[in-house]
């Protein structure tokens, strides 16, 4: 990964660069208009929320039952990962809102599962800063249950009555929008591997440089 | 502590946020269509599918789109930008505290 970093990191910003002008490109919604445009980053940054929230449960799964350190960075790096991207879903979703419902937000079973989903993954982060000695294992299980939480979030719009858009809207794309859609995906699931591995690096090297001042101080 | 505690923190954790989250998503029942008195739902926008067109529909309200999607936009790369930089920054602040450390270590512990 080391030695990939570099090129995907240029066709990360490359694919972010290009992105603007192809959504641009891609034609109006009919009933919504411009504002439909939100969409092309609005709903590949949720679905790579969720990818982030599974990344953490099953980093979390792994080391809650082998104690893995490693397993344990990966998990609180897509913690804070899958944070980021909520509080991007949670505002330019609003954004969105506002014009097609003519309200910033609804408390229907979609948004406001992903509120919970965000405020999981929040607790989590917390848990680790200011849970204190064990609170790494404590963290894990609230990971699991962030990753679980995933399937709810998804399903919320095809189970209960709301105002957000069905599931079915992606897979029946027209093929103009269908390319734009797909393009910013694979740019969002980029910079996910590509921050997710930095983010990695650092708690390694947060770990490296705890055992430096216990032998320092030896 | 013992993984006593810890699961039972887990699973009190996983009842309160689970029980908001069902409580939330608690919705009334949808209005039958031979009810007179049920209030009437606000049309949907493309909640099955979308459909594509080559110019914007005329605007029904006052609230300018181009400003809420710069916004969003705007909003996005903010925070993609500012958290690649905070990873960053944080990474140096890390790199310069092990050189620091294993300078001192290969001192002897003294302060330079």
């Amino acid at each position: 990964m080391q030695k990939l970093f570099v090129p995907f990191a240029i066709v990360a910003a490359a694919m972010f660069v290009c992105a603007p002008f192809i959504i641009l490109a891609a034609p109006y919604e009919s009933t919504m208009g411009l504002v439909q445009k939100i969409f092309y980053f609005h709903a590949p940054i949720a679905m790579t929320m969720f990818v982030s929230a599974f990344v953490c449960g099953i980093g979390s799964a792994i080391f809650l039952f082998t104690r893995r350190s490693g397993a344990d960075r990966v998990a609180v790096s897509a913690a804070e990962l899958t944070s980021v991207l909520g509080i991007i879903v949670l505002v330019t979703g609003p954004l969105w809102a506002r014009k097609a419902w003519g309200v910033w937000w609804e408390w229907d079973a979609r948004l406001t599962s992903t509120l919970v989903l965000w405020l999981t993954f929040q607790a989590y982060l917390l848990l680790r800063r200011y849970g204190g000695p064990g609170s790494d294992r404590l963290a894990a299980g609230v990971g699991l249950f962030g990753m679980a939480n995933v399937p709810f979030v998804y399903w919320s719009v095809n189970v209960w009555r709301t105002l957000h858009p069905k599931t079915s809207v992606v897979p029946t794309l027209q093929p103009g929008m269908r390319g734009p859609f797909w393009f910013c995906f694979l740019a969002f699931i980029l910079f996910f591997m590509l921050t997710l591995h930095l983010r990695t690096r650092l708690e390694k090297r947060r770990a490296e440089l705890e055992a430096l001042y216990l032998a320092a101080e030896e | 502590m013992t993984w006593k505690t810890t699961a039972a923190r887990i699973l009190f954790l996983m009842i309160v946020i689970g029980g908001a989250a069902a409580a939330s998503a608690q919705q009334p029942p949808p209005p039958r269509p031979s009810d007179p008195t049920a209030p009437t739902q606000p049309p949907s926008a493309a909640q099955e599918g979308f459909v594509p067109v080559d110019q914007l529909p005329k605007a029904q309200d006052t609230m300018p789109a181009a400003r809420l999607v710069a916004i969003a936009y705007a909003f996005v790369w903010v925070m993609l930008f500012g958290y690649v930089m905070s990873i960053w920054r944080r990474l140096s602040t890390v790199e310069r505290e092990m050189q620091s450390v294993s300078r001192r270590i290969g001192t002897g512990g003294r302060t330079p």
